[in-house]
Protein backbone atom coordinates (compact mmCIF):
# COMPACT_ATOMS: atom_id res chain seq x y z
CA UNK A 1 0.00 0.00 0.00
CA UNK A 2 1.45 3.21 -1.01
CA UNK A 3 1.45 6.12 1.58
CA UNK A 4 0.09 9.92 0.78
CA UNK A 5 3.01 12.48 1.67
CA UNK A 6 0.90 15.35 0.06
CA UNK A 7 -2.47 15.98 -1.47
CA UNK A 8 -3.68 19.41 -2.62
CA UNK A 9 -5.92 21.12 -4.74
CA UNK A 10 -3.77 24.07 -7.23
CA UNK A 11 -6.18 26.65 -7.94
CA UNK A 12 -6.91 27.82 -10.95
CA UNK A 13 -4.17 30.11 -13.14
CA UNK A 14 -2.26 29.24 -9.90
CA UNK A 15 1.66 28.26 -9.61
CA UNK A 16 2.82 25.54 -7.43
CA UNK A 17 6.31 23.87 -6.69
CA UNK A 18 7.21 20.93 -4.47
CA UNK A 19 9.78 18.65 -4.31
CA UNK A 20 9.45 14.80 -4.92
CA UNK A 21 12.02 12.20 -4.20
CA UNK A 22 13.39 9.71 -5.93
CA UNK A 23 10.99 6.43 -6.07
CA UNK A 24 8.16 8.69 -4.99
CA UNK A 25 5.08 9.43 -7.45
CA UNK A 26 3.17 12.26 -8.54
CA UNK A 27 -0.05 12.27 -9.72
CA UNK A 28 -1.73 15.14 -11.10
CA UNK A 29 -5.63 15.01 -11.64
CA UNK A 30 -7.46 16.79 -13.94
CA UNK A 31 -10.51 17.72 -12.23
CA UNK A 32 -12.85 19.27 -13.86
CA UNK A 33 -11.33 18.27 -17.88
CA UNK A 34 -9.21 19.75 -20.39
CA UNK A 35 -7.00 22.08 -18.11
CA UNK A 36 -3.02 22.11 -19.29
CA UNK A 37 -0.52 21.63 -16.97
CA UNK A 38 2.61 23.34 -17.91
CA UNK A 39 5.59 21.66 -15.69
CA UNK A 40 9.01 21.72 -14.80
CA UNK A 41 11.45 19.34 -13.33
CA UNK A 42 14.91 20.34 -12.36
CA UNK A 43 17.55 17.68 -10.12
CA UNK A 44 16.46 19.12 -6.69
CA UNK A 45 20.27 18.93 -6.22
CA UNK A 46 21.77 20.45 -8.99
CA UNK A 47 18.92 22.78 -10.80
CA UNK A 48 21.62 23.22 -13.75
CA UNK A 49 19.71 19.53 -14.48
CA UNK A 50 16.51 20.34 -15.83
CA UNK A 51 13.89 18.74 -17.96
CA UNK A 52 14.76 18.57 -21.86
CA UNK A 53 11.85 18.49 -24.36
CA UNK A 54 14.48 17.89 -26.94
CA UNK A 55 16.17 14.91 -25.50
CA UNK A 56 12.98 13.59 -24.06
CA UNK A 57 11.47 13.09 -27.41
CA UNK A 58 14.77 12.41 -29.24
CA UNK A 59 15.21 9.59 -27.09
CA UNK A 60 12.30 8.06 -27.63
CA UNK A 61 11.80 8.86 -31.03
CA UNK A 62 8.35 10.47 -30.82
CA UNK A 63 7.25 13.64 -29.86
CA UNK A 64 4.05 12.79 -27.36
CA UNK A 65 4.58 11.55 -23.99
CA UNK A 66 2.46 8.82 -22.72
CA UNK A 67 2.65 5.78 -20.37
CA UNK A 68 6.67 4.35 -20.35
CA UNK A 69 7.53 7.77 -21.50
CA UNK A 70 11.32 8.49 -19.96
CA UNK A 71 11.28 12.36 -19.14
CA UNK A 72 15.05 13.12 -19.59
CA UNK A 73 17.69 16.05 -18.61
CA UNK A 74 19.50 18.36 -20.14
CA UNK A 75 22.50 15.90 -19.35
CA UNK A 76 20.59 13.28 -20.95
CA UNK A 77 19.66 11.25 -17.66
CA UNK A 78 16.01 9.77 -16.85
CA UNK A 79 14.58 12.06 -14.36
CA UNK A 80 10.63 10.69 -13.92
CA UNK A 81 9.34 8.33 -15.61
CA UNK A 82 5.34 8.15 -17.01
CA UNK A 83 3.63 4.69 -14.88
CA UNK A 84 0.38 5.64 -15.85
CA UNK A 85 -1.57 8.05 -17.35
CA UNK A 86 -5.33 7.98 -18.80
CA UNK A 87 -5.50 10.82 -20.47
CA UNK A 88 -4.08 9.64 -24.13
CA UNK A 89 -1.16 11.86 -24.81
CA UNK A 90 0.40 15.03 -23.42
CA UNK A 91 2.29 17.76 -25.09
CA UNK A 92 5.77 18.45 -25.21
CA UNK A 93 6.45 21.03 -27.90
CA UNK A 94 4.10 23.66 -27.54
CA UNK A 95 6.19 25.60 -24.19
CA UNK A 96 4.53 27.85 -22.02
CA UNK A 97 2.26 31.32 -22.19
CA UNK A 98 3.61 34.14 -21.71
CA UNK A 99 2.67 38.04 -21.53
CA UNK A 100 5.10 38.32 -24.37
CA UNK A 101 4.14 35.49 -26.35
CA UNK A 102 0.28 36.55 -25.86
CA UNK A 103 0.94 40.07 -27.83
CA UNK A 104 2.32 37.60 -30.76
CA UNK A 105 -0.67 35.38 -30.99
CA UNK A 106 -3.65 37.36 -29.90
CA UNK A 107 -2.47 40.89 -29.86
CA UNK A 108 -0.80 43.60 -27.74
CA UNK A 109 -4.10 43.72 -25.86
CA UNK A 110 -3.15 40.64 -24.59
CA UNK A 111 0.39 42.04 -22.46
CA UNK A 112 -1.72 42.27 -19.34
CA UNK A 113 -3.30 38.43 -18.89
CA UNK A 114 -1.92 35.94 -16.77
CA UNK A 115 0.94 33.44 -17.88
CA UNK A 116 2.58 30.57 -17.25
CA UNK A 117 5.99 32.21 -17.79
CA UNK A 118 4.87 34.61 -15.04
CA UNK A 119 3.70 31.44 -12.42
CA UNK A 120 7.06 29.35 -13.34
CA UNK A 121 8.77 32.75 -11.98
CA UNK A 122 6.89 33.25 -8.98
CA UNK A 123 7.18 29.50 -8.44
CA UNK A 124 10.86 29.52 -9.32
CA UNK A 125 11.90 32.05 -7.61
CA UNK A 126 11.18 30.49 -4.56
CA UNK A 127 13.83 28.09 -5.04
CA UNK A 128 16.66 30.31 -6.32
CA UNK A 129 15.32 29.75 -10.07
CA UNK A 130 14.85 32.63 -12.11
CA UNK A 131 14.17 33.85 -15.72
CA UNK A 132 17.06 32.00 -17.16
CA UNK A 133 16.04 28.74 -15.34
CA UNK A 134 13.20 28.37 -17.85
CA UNK A 135 13.34 26.06 -20.63
CA UNK A 136 10.61 24.27 -23.23
CA UNK A 137 8.43 22.80 -20.61
CA UNK A 138 5.64 19.90 -20.78
CA UNK A 139 2.58 20.67 -21.39
CA UNK A 140 0.05 17.36 -19.11
CA UNK A 141 -3.48 17.08 -21.16
CA UNK A 142 -2.84 19.70 -23.65
CA UNK A 143 -3.16 18.82 -27.32
CA UNK A 144 -0.71 19.65 -29.58
CA UNK A 145 -0.86 18.05 -33.26
CA UNK A 146 1.65 18.24 -35.93
CA UNK A 147 0.26 17.94 -39.33
CA UNK A 148 2.16 16.34 -42.55
CA UNK A 149 3.14 20.04 -43.52
CA UNK A 150 4.54 21.08 -40.18
CA UNK A 151 1.47 23.05 -39.57
CA UNK A 152 1.26 22.58 -35.67
CA UNK A 153 -1.18 24.49 -32.79
CA UNK A 154 -3.33 23.63 -29.97
CA UNK A 155 -6.51 22.12 -30.84
CA UNK A 156 -9.64 21.28 -28.48
CA UNK A 157 -8.31 18.62 -25.63
CA UNK A 158 -8.27 14.81 -25.57
CA UNK A 159 -8.28 14.95 -21.43
CA UNK A 160 -11.62 14.54 -19.68
CA UNK A 161 -13.28 15.46 -16.04
CA UNK A 162 -11.01 13.08 -13.55
CA UNK A 163 -8.06 12.23 -15.85
CA UNK A 164 -4.87 11.52 -14.58
CA UNK A 165 -1.38 10.70 -15.14
CA UNK A 166 1.28 9.17 -12.91
CA UNK A 167 4.88 10.05 -12.91
CA UNK A 168 7.51 8.28 -10.84
CA UNK A 169 10.73 10.56 -9.66
CA UNK A 170 14.04 8.60 -10.76
CA UNK A 171 15.81 11.23 -8.89
CA UNK A 172 14.76 13.69 -6.45
CA UNK A 173 13.05 16.34 -8.09
CA UNK A 174 11.81 20.25 -7.97
CA UNK A 175 8.54 20.35 -9.41
CA UNK A 176 7.32 23.37 -10.99
CA UNK A 177 3.46 23.82 -11.86
CA UNK A 178 1.67 26.27 -13.43
CA UNK A 179 -2.48 25.47 -13.51
CA UNK A 180 -2.40 27.18 -17.53
CA UNK A 181 -4.24 30.88 -17.16
CA UNK A 182 -4.44 30.46 -20.56
CA UNK A 183 -8.23 31.82 -21.86
CA UNK A 184 -7.24 32.89 -25.67
CA UNK A 185 -7.40 29.31 -26.94
CA UNK A 186 -8.69 26.11 -26.04
CA UNK A 187 -6.00 24.34 -23.96
CA UNK A 188 -8.27 25.38 -21.28
CA UNK A 189 -11.59 24.83 -22.98
CA UNK A 190 -11.38 28.93 -22.30
CA UNK A 191 -12.31 28.59 -18.95
CA UNK A 192 -9.34 27.55 -16.51
CA UNK A 193 -9.99 25.12 -13.49
CA UNK A 194 -8.88 23.38 -10.52
CA UNK A 195 -6.44 20.13 -10.68
CA UNK A 196 -5.35 17.91 -7.74
CA UNK A 197 -1.52 16.85 -6.82
CA UNK A 198 -1.06 14.06 -4.80
CA UNK A 199 2.17 12.69 -4.25
CA UNK A 200 2.96 9.31 -3.04
CA UNK A 201 5.53 6.88 -1.45
CA UNK B 1 56.25 18.84 -38.62
CA UNK B 2 58.22 15.79 -38.28
CA UNK B 3 62.02 17.81 -37.80
CA UNK B 4 62.90 17.62 -34.38
CA UNK B 5 61.88 20.87 -31.76
CA UNK B 6 64.85 22.64 -31.07
CA UNK B 7 63.45 23.79 -27.63
CA UNK B 8 66.01 23.80 -25.11
CA UNK B 9 66.82 27.19 -24.17
CA UNK B 10 64.73 30.52 -24.22
CA UNK B 11 66.22 31.64 -27.37
CA UNK B 12 65.11 28.29 -29.32
CA UNK B 13 62.03 27.92 -27.86
CA UNK B 14 60.61 31.53 -28.78
CA UNK B 15 62.22 30.79 -32.48
CA UNK B 16 60.96 27.62 -32.64
CA UNK B 17 56.83 28.91 -31.22
CA UNK B 18 57.23 32.24 -33.72
CA UNK B 19 58.28 30.08 -36.58
CA UNK B 20 54.60 28.05 -36.73
CA UNK B 21 52.77 31.27 -37.28
CA UNK B 22 52.97 31.09 -41.52
CA UNK B 23 50.75 27.64 -41.09
CA UNK B 24 47.36 27.60 -42.46
CA UNK B 25 44.43 25.33 -41.81
CA UNK B 26 41.61 24.20 -43.82
CA UNK B 27 39.44 25.24 -40.86
CA UNK B 28 40.12 28.51 -39.52
CA UNK B 29 39.10 32.40 -39.07
CA UNK B 30 39.93 34.77 -41.85
CA UNK B 31 41.80 37.77 -39.33
CA UNK B 32 41.00 40.78 -40.51
CA UNK B 33 37.60 39.24 -41.77
CA UNK B 34 37.70 42.18 -44.41
CA UNK B 35 39.83 39.92 -46.41
CA UNK B 36 37.58 36.88 -46.86
CA UNK B 37 37.52 35.89 -50.29
CA UNK B 38 34.73 33.57 -52.03
CA UNK B 39 31.83 36.26 -50.50
CA UNK B 40 28.01 35.56 -51.71
CA UNK B 41 27.18 37.81 -54.44
CA UNK B 42 26.90 41.73 -53.60
CA UNK B 43 28.65 41.74 -50.27
CA UNK B 44 31.91 43.92 -49.81
CA UNK B 45 34.65 42.35 -48.04
CA UNK B 46 35.11 45.76 -46.19
CA UNK B 47 31.63 44.92 -44.52
CA UNK B 48 32.71 41.04 -43.62
CA UNK B 49 32.61 41.24 -39.80
CA UNK B 50 33.10 37.65 -39.27
CA UNK B 51 34.61 34.86 -41.49
CA UNK B 52 35.61 31.37 -40.17
CA UNK B 53 35.56 27.61 -41.63
CA UNK B 54 34.72 24.74 -38.52
CA UNK B 55 35.72 21.41 -38.69
CA UNK B 56 33.79 18.57 -36.94
CA UNK B 57 33.40 19.12 -33.39
CA UNK B 58 34.27 23.06 -33.79
CA UNK B 59 32.50 25.77 -32.23
CA UNK B 60 32.31 29.74 -32.49
CA UNK B 61 30.59 32.18 -30.71
CA UNK B 62 30.05 35.92 -32.79
CA UNK B 63 27.56 38.98 -32.23
CA UNK B 64 26.32 40.54 -34.71
CA UNK B 65 24.84 43.93 -34.93
CA UNK B 66 20.92 44.80 -36.21
CA UNK B 67 20.31 44.17 -39.63
CA UNK B 68 23.56 41.99 -39.78
CA UNK B 69 23.62 39.40 -42.29
CA UNK B 70 24.71 35.90 -41.44
CA UNK B 71 25.22 33.33 -43.94
CA UNK B 72 25.84 29.55 -43.30
CA UNK B 73 27.15 27.33 -45.85
CA UNK B 74 27.30 23.34 -45.81
CA UNK B 75 30.23 23.31 -47.83
CA UNK B 76 30.29 19.47 -48.20
CA UNK B 77 26.51 18.45 -47.89
CA UNK B 78 26.92 16.65 -44.48
CA UNK B 79 27.32 19.36 -41.80
CA UNK B 80 24.95 20.08 -38.96
CA UNK B 81 24.91 23.50 -37.47
CA UNK B 82 23.45 23.68 -33.80
CA UNK B 83 22.53 27.17 -33.07
CA UNK B 84 21.76 29.52 -30.06
CA UNK B 85 20.80 33.37 -30.24
CA UNK B 86 20.48 35.65 -27.65
CA UNK B 87 19.92 39.39 -27.09
CA UNK B 88 23.42 40.55 -26.78
CA UNK B 89 22.78 43.22 -25.11
CA UNK B 90 20.76 41.63 -22.18
CA UNK B 91 21.34 37.25 -22.69
CA UNK B 92 18.92 36.82 -20.48
CA UNK B 93 16.68 37.27 -23.57
CA UNK B 94 17.15 34.09 -25.70
CA UNK B 95 15.72 31.73 -28.24
CA UNK B 96 12.74 29.99 -27.57
CA UNK B 97 12.16 27.20 -30.00
CA UNK B 98 8.98 26.24 -28.31
CA UNK B 99 7.51 29.79 -29.06
CA UNK B 100 9.01 30.20 -32.58
CA UNK B 101 7.18 26.66 -33.71
CA UNK B 102 3.87 27.40 -32.21
CA UNK B 103 3.61 31.27 -32.59
CA UNK B 104 4.32 31.01 -36.44
CA UNK B 105 1.88 27.79 -36.75
CA UNK B 106 4.94 25.66 -38.38
CA UNK B 107 7.58 23.55 -37.29
CA UNK B 108 9.80 23.72 -40.03
CA UNK B 109 11.71 26.71 -40.36
CA UNK B 110 12.95 28.19 -43.74
CA UNK B 111 12.81 31.37 -45.71
CA UNK B 112 10.45 33.94 -43.97
CA UNK B 113 10.77 32.36 -40.22
CA UNK B 114 11.33 34.51 -37.49
CA UNK B 115 13.56 32.86 -34.57
CA UNK B 116 11.62 34.34 -31.22
CA UNK B 117 13.11 35.01 -28.16
CA UNK B 118 11.56 34.46 -25.13
CA UNK B 119 9.93 37.44 -24.66
CA UNK B 120 8.26 37.93 -28.08
CA UNK B 121 10.48 39.47 -30.06
CA UNK B 122 12.12 38.62 -33.92
CA UNK B 123 15.85 37.95 -32.97
CA UNK B 124 16.34 36.61 -36.40
CA UNK B 125 15.00 36.19 -39.69
CA UNK B 126 15.73 33.58 -42.32
CA UNK B 127 16.44 35.87 -45.57
CA UNK B 128 17.07 32.88 -47.99
CA UNK B 129 17.46 29.23 -47.50
CA UNK B 130 18.53 26.66 -50.62
CA UNK B 131 18.57 23.93 -47.46
CA UNK B 132 15.07 23.52 -46.36
CA UNK B 133 16.49 20.74 -44.23
CA UNK B 134 16.15 22.12 -40.32
CA UNK B 135 15.15 21.22 -37.03
CA UNK B 136 13.72 22.89 -33.85
CA UNK B 137 12.40 20.00 -32.12
CA UNK B 138 15.45 17.43 -31.34
CA UNK B 139 18.11 20.03 -29.73
CA UNK B 140 21.49 18.87 -29.43
CA UNK B 141 23.74 15.81 -28.41
CA UNK B 142 24.73 15.26 -24.68
CA UNK B 143 27.71 13.56 -23.12
CA UNK B 144 25.70 11.01 -22.02
CA UNK B 145 24.19 10.39 -26.21
CA UNK B 146 27.49 10.25 -27.39
CA UNK B 147 29.42 7.63 -25.09
CA UNK B 148 26.74 5.52 -26.01
CA UNK B 149 26.84 5.90 -29.83
CA UNK B 150 30.48 6.93 -30.11
CA UNK B 151 31.98 5.69 -27.01
CA UNK B 152 32.86 9.29 -25.89
CA UNK B 153 31.17 12.75 -25.75
CA UNK B 154 34.03 14.78 -23.97
CA UNK B 155 34.93 18.01 -24.87
CA UNK B 156 38.67 16.69 -25.85
CA UNK B 157 37.25 13.48 -27.56
CA UNK B 158 37.00 13.19 -30.99
CA UNK B 159 33.22 13.63 -30.75
CA UNK B 160 32.20 16.10 -28.61
CA UNK B 161 28.75 16.81 -27.25
CA UNK B 162 26.67 19.91 -28.34
CA UNK B 163 26.25 20.50 -25.37
CA UNK B 164 29.92 20.45 -24.25
CA UNK B 165 30.57 22.68 -27.39
CA UNK B 166 27.54 25.14 -26.47
CA UNK B 167 29.14 25.35 -22.58
CA UNK B 168 32.37 26.79 -23.96
CA UNK B 169 31.14 28.69 -26.72
CA UNK B 170 28.65 30.87 -24.11
CA UNK B 171 31.11 30.72 -21.42
CA UNK B 172 33.12 33.58 -23.04
CA UNK B 173 30.24 35.70 -22.85
CA UNK B 174 29.39 34.83 -19.15
CA UNK B 175 27.00 32.34 -19.96
CA UNK B 176 26.56 29.24 -18.03
CA UNK B 177 25.42 25.63 -18.73
CA UNK B 178 21.86 26.74 -17.25
CA UNK B 179 21.95 28.96 -20.20
CA UNK B 180 21.44 26.84 -23.09
CA UNK B 181 17.62 26.23 -23.73
CA UNK B 182 16.63 23.76 -26.66
CA UNK B 183 18.47 24.84 -29.92
CA UNK B 184 18.51 25.04 -33.48
CA UNK B 185 19.64 22.50 -36.00
CA UNK B 186 20.03 23.48 -39.30
CA UNK B 187 21.27 21.46 -42.64
CA UNK B 188 19.55 18.26 -40.98
CA UNK B 189 16.09 17.47 -40.41
CA UNK B 190 13.79 15.16 -38.70
CA UNK B 191 9.87 15.24 -39.62
CA UNK B 192 6.73 14.61 -37.66
CA UNK B 193 4.88 11.33 -38.89
CA UNK B 194 0.89 11.58 -38.17
CA UNK B 195 1.40 9.25 -34.63
CA UNK B 196 4.04 11.87 -33.19
CA UNK B 197 7.26 9.28 -34.78
CA UNK B 198 10.28 11.66 -35.37
CA UNK B 199 11.87 10.63 -38.46
CA UNK B 200 15.44 11.67 -39.45
CA UNK B 201 15.43 12.80 -42.75
CA UNK B 202 19.05 14.02 -43.47
CA UNK B 203 20.04 17.11 -45.20
CA UNK B 204 20.20 17.93 -48.89
CA UNK B 205 23.66 16.40 -50.39
CA UNK B 206 24.47 19.17 -52.79
CA UNK B 207 26.49 22.27 -51.31
CA UNK B 208 23.74 24.51 -49.62
CA UNK B 209 23.27 27.25 -47.71
CA UNK B 210 21.16 29.78 -45.56
CA UNK B 211 21.22 33.09 -44.41
CA UNK B 212 19.77 35.00 -41.68
CA UNK B 213 18.84 38.71 -40.36
CA UNK B 214 19.56 39.99 -37.20
CA UNK B 215 16.79 41.49 -35.84
CA UNK B 216 18.03 42.95 -32.79
CA UNK B 217 22.07 42.80 -31.98
CA UNK B 218 22.45 38.86 -31.13
CA UNK B 219 24.86 36.68 -29.72
CA UNK B 220 24.87 33.66 -32.31
CA UNK B 221 26.76 30.32 -30.98
CA UNK B 222 27.39 28.12 -33.09
CA UNK B 223 28.69 24.40 -33.10
CA UNK B 224 29.49 21.71 -35.95
CA UNK B 225 28.41 18.72 -34.24
CA UNK B 226 26.45 15.64 -35.51
CA UNK B 227 22.35 15.71 -35.47
CA UNK B 228 20.78 13.68 -32.08
CA UNK B 229 19.05 11.56 -34.37
CA UNK B 230 21.97 10.58 -37.15
CA UNK B 231 22.37 6.96 -35.91
CA UNK B 232 25.48 6.85 -38.30
CA UNK B 233 28.50 4.92 -35.50
CA UNK B 234 30.98 7.76 -36.45
CA UNK B 235 31.00 11.28 -35.68
CA UNK B 236 30.18 12.67 -39.06
CA UNK B 237 29.83 16.26 -40.05
CA UNK B 238 31.67 18.06 -42.95
CA UNK B 239 32.96 21.88 -43.15
CA UNK B 240 30.54 24.67 -41.82
CA UNK B 241 31.55 27.91 -43.19
CA UNK B 242 29.96 30.75 -41.52
CA UNK B 243 30.17 34.80 -43.13
CA UNK B 244 28.77 37.92 -41.25
CA UNK B 245 28.21 40.98 -42.83
CA UNK B 246 26.77 44.65 -41.72
CA UNK B 247 24.25 45.86 -44.32
CA UNK B 248 21.73 48.40 -44.79
CA UNK B 249 18.31 48.36 -42.69
CA UNK B 250 15.88 45.78 -45.15
CA UNK B 251 12.88 47.13 -46.63
CA UNK B 252 10.45 47.47 -43.70
CA UNK B 253 9.63 44.18 -42.55
CA UNK B 254 6.52 44.86 -40.90
CA UNK B 255 5.05 45.75 -44.00
CA UNK B 256 7.07 42.72 -45.66
CA UNK B 257 5.71 40.02 -43.16
CA UNK B 258 3.22 37.36 -44.31
CA UNK B 259 1.86 36.54 -40.95
CA UNK B 260 -0.12 38.90 -38.37
CA UNK B 261 2.26 37.31 -35.57
CA UNK B 262 5.72 38.01 -37.20
CA UNK B 263 4.05 41.66 -38.06
CA UNK B 264 3.81 41.68 -34.12
CA UNK B 265 7.49 40.29 -33.77
CA UNK B 266 8.54 42.89 -35.66
CA UNK B 267 6.99 45.30 -33.40
CA UNK B 268 7.88 44.10 -30.42
CA UNK B 269 12.14 44.02 -31.68
CA UNK B 270 11.32 47.93 -32.89
CA UNK B 271 9.59 48.82 -29.61
CA UNK B 272 12.98 47.63 -28.54
CA UNK B 273 14.63 49.84 -30.35
CA UNK B 274 12.52 52.88 -29.83
CA UNK B 275 13.09 52.34 -26.10
CA UNK B 276 16.82 51.91 -25.62
CA UNK B 277 16.97 55.04 -28.18
CA UNK B 278 18.43 57.95 -26.03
Amino acid sequence: MSTIIHDEIIAPRAAWTGVVQAGETLRIVDLDGNQAVDCLLYNAHDTAERYSAPDTITAQGNIFLVVGSQLRSNEGAVMATVTESTCAYHDTIGGACSRESNTLRYGHHTRHQHGCVDNFLIGGSHHGLGKRDLVSNINWFMNVPVAADGTLGIVDGISAPGLHVDLRANMDLLVLISNCPQINNPCNGFDPTRVRVVITR
Amino acid sequence: MNTPAHTATLDAARAHARSQASTQSATQATIPSTEATDLPPGVSAADVRWDETLAAGGYTALTLARHGRLRLSDLEGDTCAGMLVYNAQNTAERLNVADTVKVQWQTYLTSGAVLLSDLGRALMTITADTSERHDALCGGTTKAANERRYGDGALHSSSPAARELFTVAGARHGLARRDLPPSLNLFKSARVEGDGTLRFNGSRTAPTYIELRADLDVLVLIVNSPHPLDDRSSYTTTTLRLTAWNAAPPPDPIAAAVSPERVRAYENSLQYVIGATR
